[in-house]
């Protein structure tokens, strides 16, 4: 059936900001899905509070609403928009959420807006557990033994009748949020209520566990004629007990024979039958590792992270076909955009092997709990593609940026076989060293199998790996003769690996593939084997005897580096520059060549680039690439640091850099000679040195003067920055940061207390752009990444505007920027201070193109090629502020990692932002704020408990909320204080002596809190546990005041997200093109 | 070292493993990634040297149950890279062991991937696995390699009979023409007696079991080398419903007076896509088979499915004969098993049948 042309117009709701269990995958999934429905002249209208995204392009729809994600803003843009549909399907668990709310409400209906793809229905039966394990049952699909509850006592009840471990599911939750497994009553009676709290409808499935049964998916896609396919199955390293978001997992399955994948396949096309999905759906099973025995853990109805791991290791989009299949059109209708020839329907076979590695925020929340469950941590993943397990494995650690290039980690080293039997129990991010380690201790195959239930088939491999690092840790170069060093290199072996056990260089290791003519080859992913001829430019390396990536000598070719796996402090805001790159590049005559290892994102698409190469981002392979396409150029600018960090390395093979060089970069970056720097260019910065033990550190800060930022060099994100106050603090944080190796000096600055603002700006090495001035709402200490971020400035007289802008053009010109250079100042007593300048795009970048309607990346592309800012027609120096504010306010995912502490501090928790828009500044705040999470606030209590230092400006502030109507609670001290300001609080007792607070917060008394850490780190303090207990329960912790008075300026509108005003992406323009 | 070497020079150097020694055959790939057991077991493989898609083969080993006949039929096995420690409940041995009891030979650690854009792009080729550079001689024999009379190879020597678990009392002559087991079991499943004939039994062998139905089923070669089978069926054709599958396909339309061409490399996997044109519907088949049914040929009986891919006939029906076949595989094994409904469709028309039959007495 051709599709159904009663579909005009249609609204596509995104997945807002990114959290752990929702990462950049539906950003790619809307993408197509967008691009998708306007080749086929549909109109669309996008909404998406998430502005890093490139969805949220407003040539990605006719209408782009960066708008709080809830029900009732999308009801007033349904109701402004009257869109004829509603693709529900592709915005993740959020955007399936809200669909089935708008709908079951009635609401959808009366404004005559049907769901497309799959039905309410449909997502009910798959989401909903009961309904789930009913139609399970009624088709003769085993389901694991199981209930439904909407109480503890019924959990507790059922643990009695079949035996613990028992696994709590909360129904409609993402990333398995709330979830866990419990091994006693105690257990079960806290996750199962946690798991009740996080349900949107209050339930849980609770079932018996399967844990060390195989977990296999399967990814299918279904239309309406009932035509069905399996995209790609895939087998997760972990056995289920483990997150599959947390799990290595492979594709195809590897240790299943023929009967059980068709077994498995069967079911799957049963379960998706009986449910009636319309688009695509994750089958996920647990599959008995000594029988044929089976049993269906859930359906995702939805594209989903799955999907998008799939669609890469494939080839096939999952997401574009889903959105044709939900316009009506049917599988065979769809053409396979891999071959040109073939269509949508039939299924992707693949002739490699695919490894994701989940990629964990522990190398930034050090101390928090790494034991990995049924409740995801990780913030991203790679994929890799080899021709081995062996190869895919090695190249996807590799991805990471984690410095792993081999199986060894220097933590496992010296373990003892005790030490590491310990180990294996504990199921942590870093289990596969610690496999690894047990083999290089002699623990067995059959043992580690037992302790961790992990294949004995991928154990095998593993050790195959093992015993050859060790081979040639003794046998050194003799490992290196030809057939050798050809094996290991087709088993996956980095060079910097080899050089290092066989004691040479990287290089050395290097030339002597090249006299030996070992260079990679590059294999293409197109669907189908190599049955037909592809026209996919999506390549992996492997080391083979035939190169498929050809090189046209007359292509003028232009590399670029993408940003890796999603990461704290390095989200989708760098794929959207990777892409917009990108396309500036096509758009100026230019072969577009990507590097990329994320399989969630855009850039990592087959049709964005001219060419992609799905690989790690080391000098190894950026090298090999590089050599094979000749190319003109590289842009590192964009890819966030990862990028940044191969500059040198691509110099050095003799590449050139577009943009600012290698050597301004090295400036930037190099304390001595940026402090240089800044003296000459009559810049002042906080007073500052390096450091390289405890007692320079000591002896730094009290020359300086506490308090004092203390933090290593050369990080992202501000990872391990600190504010010290006292010399203990200081031997304390010098204590923790020397556990990890410390190449590089710790560096300790003075600490100012400040306001802190941020530049982006454009540089053609003669003119420089600034799009636009950030003013920070929380003062200096709080990473700029965790600070909710104001365009335009509201609080800054145009004289201080004027020194930021002519600092900016000092800095911009001074470091040879060419392309984009984010600046951060501090801004006290009306003097500036420069703390930060990185010489490439920021996490900024999309939001403020956005919001200013310049195309920064573009035109910094164009820099980068050599043109120049004066011909772009976007003028130079400070561009036209805007009349509507984007106030960016940050999204954590602190309620998916127990045991971390919350509190802002420079150091970056956020996992995702968020844009309020309005031009009128306090809506602006108050929709950000909405958009980032925050609710439930009318008529709220709220609970205050502030640090000393404090109280004074706490004052103000409780005094509004009390005005306001709010109930105020306060600690003796807290309340003592206010009480002296003639404030009324009622004391509630400290949580060491009382149960008042957890009373307070669990009975949702108080929904707002307010607490100032004392001090940080320590998680027995009340404050910690405070804190922990307000996000796990759901309520607004605030802990910095600051932010607390954005909100009681939002608060004071006294607006509900119903009452706040729309404002897409064109009335933007039109407001700011109007007078 | 071992060695592949196609017809047209190529060489292709890898290590040899199953069984050791030199073998000529029709170079042929199959795309699908797992049931290599089975693929090896197909006796429609005779003659065939076949390189697998899918790079790591033998992970799950091979036991005594996912075998579609007694032996393996292939002639010789090319993989990428070879699992030697298997892992699966059920592995009884390593698909090494199984090779070489079997003299199964083959290679390993090759640029299948590479061979197979080679044979998809020149069309398949005959090829020699050598344990040495082959001699002029073994080239030679290359180029004049045909795989004949294979049919006769695969076919069981003598008839027997099967009976259903759950009998309906119909019965069905199997004309084995290198039949999967799974065929077998795929009609008994449906509760239908089989007596199952060699290819070359007569007509009037077949009817003296008073079949309810004919079942001509798949096999190797090029389905012209069978004028007796062919014969044969001319003359069931009208007498009995006929289901045919693969060879038993291509036989059946020759018997109908259509003719079959060569495919340029052939459909060899678990993922063709099957449109059935009567519902619409498109099913994912498994196939292997070089040789179609040529769609101009076509004089009786209408096409009723076609291969999604390149459009090529994968089943008629002849509705005034009561007869129908299909290109594919809806046993499986390798392979989905989204097709089986056409047993039912089979065993619905016997019956129908039947109570006509009974009706005119």
């Amino acid at each position: 059936m051709p599709r159904d042309k009663s579909i005009k117009k249609v609204l596509i709701i995104g997945s807002g900001p990114i959290a752990i269990g929702q990462a950049a995958e539906f950003d790619y999934a809307g993408t197509q899905a967008c691009r998708a429905l306007r080749a086929e002249g549909i109109e669309t209208v996008l909404v998406n509070s998430n502005p890093a995204t490139i969805m949220t392009d407003k040539n990605m729809a006719d209408q782009v609403y960066l708008e709080p994600l809830t029900a009732e803003v999308l009801k007033n843009i349904i109701r402004r928009e009257r869109p004829d549909s509603l693709l529900p399907t592709l915005g993740g668990q959020i955007g399936l959420n809200l669909a089935c709310e708008l709908s079951e409400s009635g609401f959808l209906a009366e404004y005559n807006v049907r769901l497309l793809g799959t039905t309410v229905e449909s997502i009910a039966k798959s989401e909903d557990r009961k309904l789930f394990k009913e139609t399970m049952e009624s088709i003769g699909e085993p389901c694991i033994d199981s209930a439904i509850v909407y109480s503890v006592e019924e959990a507790l009840q059922f643990a009695d009748e079949v035996g613990y471990p028992i696994i709590v599911r909360p129904a409609y939750t993402l990333g398995g949020t709330g979830g866990g497994m419990a091994e006693n009553a105690k257990e079960l009676a806290e996750v199962c209520k946690a798991g009740l709290k996080a349900s949107r409808v209050h339930q849980c499935l609770i079932e018996k566990s399967v844990a060390g049964w195989k977990e296999i998916e399967y990814e299918m896609m279904r239309d309406s004629a009932g035509n069905i396919i399996t995209v790609c199955n895939m087998e997760n390293f972990d056995p289920v007990g483990i997150h599959t978001g947390d799990s290595i997992v492979v594709a195809p399955t590897q240790t299943l024979r023929e009967k059980e994948v068709q077994m498995l396949r069967t079911a799957s096309i049963n379960i998706i039958s009986a449910l009636g999905i319309c688009g695509g759906c994750n089958v996920q099973f647990a599959l008995d590792t000594e029988s044929m025995k089976y049993a269906v853990i859930e359906v995702n109805p939805r594209v989903s992270r799955s999907s998008a791991l799939a669609s890469k290791a494939t080839g096939y989009p999952i997401a574009k076909v889903a959105s044709l299949v939900a316009i009506g059109y049917h599988l065979d209708e769809i053409l396979n955009g891999v071959t040109g020839k073939t269509y949508a329907c039939f299924e992707p076979t693949i002739d490699y092997v695919v490894c994701k590695f989940p990629r964990w925020p522990f190398d930034k929340f050090t101390a928090a709990n790494k034991s990995l469950g049924t409740r995801m941590k990780a913030t991203g993943e790679v994929m890799a593609i080899g021709a081995n397990f062996e190869e895919s494995l090695l190249k996807a650690l590799r991805s990471l940026e984690l410095r792993y290039d081999s199986t060894e980690h220097f933590k496992y080293d010296n373990k003892t076989k005790d030490e590491l039997y310990v180990e294996l129990v504990k199921k942590s991010d870093e289990r596969l060293f610690v496999v690894a380690a047990a083999m290089r201790k002699g623990i067995s195959i059959n043992l580690i199998n037992e302790i961790t239930k992990i294949d004995k088939w991928f154990l095998t491999k593993i050790q195959k790996i093992v015993e050859l690092e060790e081979k040639i840790k003794r046998e050194k170069e003799g490992m290196l003769e030809l057939k050798t060093l050809r094996r290991l290199k087709q088993l996956g072996f980095s060079d910097t690996a080899l050089a290092r056990w066989t004691g040479k260089t990287e290089d050395e290791i290097r030339s002597l593939r090249k006299i030996y003519g070992i260079l990679p080859v590059y294999k293409m992913v197109d669907t189908c084997g190599a049955e037909f001829e592809a026209v996919s430019p999506y390549f992996y390396s492997t080391y083979d005897q035939e190169n498929e990536s050809r090189r046209n000598p007359e292509d003028k070719t232009i590399v670029v580096l993408g940003s890796g796996p999603i990461r704290i402090g390095q989200g989708v805001e760098f794929d959207y520059c990777s892409v917009h790159c990108i396309w500036a590049l096509k758009q100026e005559g230019y072969k577009a060549v990507i590097i990329n290892n994320n399989p969630e994102t855009v850039s990592t698409d087959f049709d964005i680039s001219d060419k992609l190469y799905f690989e790690p981002l080391t000098r190894e392979e950026v090298w090999n690439v590089l050599e094979l396409e000749q190319p003109e150029g590289v842009i590192v600018q964009f890819g966030g640091q990862t990028a940044i960090k191969l500059a040198a390395a691509v110099e050095e093979k003799g590449f050139k850099i577009l943009g600012t060089t290698v050597e301004s970069i090295n400036d930037a970056e190099d304390r001595e000679k940026f402090d240089e720097l800044l003296e000459k260019l009559g810049l002042a910065r906080p007073k500052g040195t390096t450091v390289f033990n405890k007692e320079e550190a000591v002896e730094a800060a009290n020359r300086l003067g506490y308090p004092v930022l203390v933090r290593p060099s050369y990080v992202l994100g501000g990872q391990g920055m600190e504010i010290a106050y006292t010399d203990r603090d200081i031997e304390e944080y010098m204590d923790i940061i020397c556990v990890n190796k410390q190449e590089h000096p710790v560096l300790v600055d003075k600490y100012i207390s400040g306001k802190e603002l941020e530049v982006d700006a454009i540089c053609d090495g003669e003119d420089f752009l600034i799009p636009g001035i950030m003013e920070h709402i929380e003062r200096t200490g709080v990473h700029s990444g965790d600070s909710i971020s104001v365009y335009p400035p509201v609080s800054f007289s145009p004289e201080i505007i004027e020194k930021i802008v002519e600092a900016s053009r000092v800095l911009a010109l001074g470091t040879k920027t060419i392309g984009l250079i984010n600046i951060q100042f501090i801004l006290k007593d009306n003097s500036l201070y420069v703390i930060e300048v990185n010489p490439r795009s920021s996490r900024t970048v999309p939001f403020i193109s956005k919001v200013t309607g310049i195309p920064m990346i573009a035109l910094a592309t164009k820099c980068c090629l050599g043109e120049k800012l004066k011909d772009m027609g976007y003028g130079t120096g400070l561009y036209k502020e805007s009349k509507v504010y984007a106030v960016k306010v940050p999204v954590f995912s602190n309620d998916k990692i127990p045991d971390l502490e919350i509190s802002l501090s420079p150091e970056m928790k956020s996992t995702g932002e968020v844009l309020g828009l309005s031009p009128v500044f306090d809506e602006a705040l108050l929709k950000g704020l909405y958009a980032s999470g925050v609710r439930n606030f009318k008529n709220a209590g709220v609970f205050i408990s502030v640090s000393n230092k404090c109280k004074e400006d706490v004052v103000p502030l409780a005094r509004k909320l009390a005005d306001h109507g709010m109930k105020l609670y306060a600690t003796a001290g807290t309340a003592a204080y206010l009480a002296d300001h003639g404030i009324d609080a009622e004391v509630v007792g400290k949580m060491r002596n009382s149960d008042d607070i957890e009373q307070l917060i669990k009975t949702g008394k108080a929904k707002i809190i307010i607490n100032t850490p004392t001090k940080g780190r320590n998680s027995h303090s009340d404050g910690f546990k405070m804190r922990r207990l307000a996000v796990e329960q759901g309520a607004n912790c605030f802990t910095s005041l600051d932010t607390v008075d954005a909100f009681v300026r939002g608060l004071m509108l006294s607006k509900e997200d119903k009452d706040l005003g729309l404002c897409p992406l064109s009335d933007l323009e039109k407001i700011n093109a109007g007078n | 070292m071992a060695y592949l070497t196609l017809s047209d020079g190529t060489i292709y150097e890898g290590r040899g493993f199953g069984y050791k020694g030199d073998v000529i055959g029709e170079v042929v790939f199959n795309t699908g990634m797992s049931g290599y057991q089975e693929l090896l077991t197909d006796p429609s493989y005779v003659g065939q040297i076949v390189n697998m898609t899918y790079p790591l083969i033998g992970n799950y080993g091979v036991n005594r149950d996912d075998v579609e006949s007694d032996t393996p039929h292939v002639k010789g096995f090319v993989v990428r890279d070879y699992c030697e420690v298997p892992s699966n409940w059920q592995c009884t041995d390593t698909l090494d062991s199984y090779l070489k009891e079997n003299k199964v030979v083959a290679l390993q650690g090759i640029d299948t991937r590479a061979l197979t854009r080679k044979l998809r792009d020149k069309g398949t080729m005959v090829g020699i696995i050598s344990q040495e550079m082959p001699t002029a001689e073994q080239m030679l024999a290359v180029r004049s390699f045909r795989i004949v009379d294979s049919v006769r190879q695969v076919t069981t020597r003598e008839a027997y009979e099967q009976k259903s678990d759950h009998s309906c009392g119909l019965k069905v002559a199997v004309l084995d023409y290198g039949l999967k087991r799974n065929i077998l079991a795929s009609l008994k499943h449906i509760g239908l007696d089989l007596k199952v004939f060699p290819s070359n039994a007569s007509y009037e062998e077949i009817m003296t079991y008073d079949p309810d139905g004919i079942m001509l089923t798949n096999g190797p070669g090029d389905p012209k080398d069978n004028p007796e089978a062919i014969e044969t069926i001319r003359k069931l054709i009208g007498k009995k419903p006929i289901f045919g599958i693969c060879l038993g396909h291509q036989l059946l339309a020759l018997a109908m007076g259509a003719d079959t061409v060569k495919l340029k490399y052939g459909h060899r996997g678990s993922n063709h896509p099957v449109k059935d044109i009567e519902s619409g519907r498109v099913y994912i088949t498994s196939q292997n088979h070089g040789y179609a049914v040529d769609e101009g040929s076509i004089a009786q009986g209408t096409v009723t499915h076609v291969n999604w891919n390149d459009k090529t006939v994968e089943g008629i029906e002849y509705p005034d004969q009561k007869a129908f076949s299909v290109q594919f595989h809806p046993e499986a094994r390798p392979g989905p098993n989204d097709t089986t409904h056409l047993f039912v469709k089979f065993k619905e028309m016997m019956i129908a049948t039947k109570e006509n039959e009974n009706a005119e007495r």
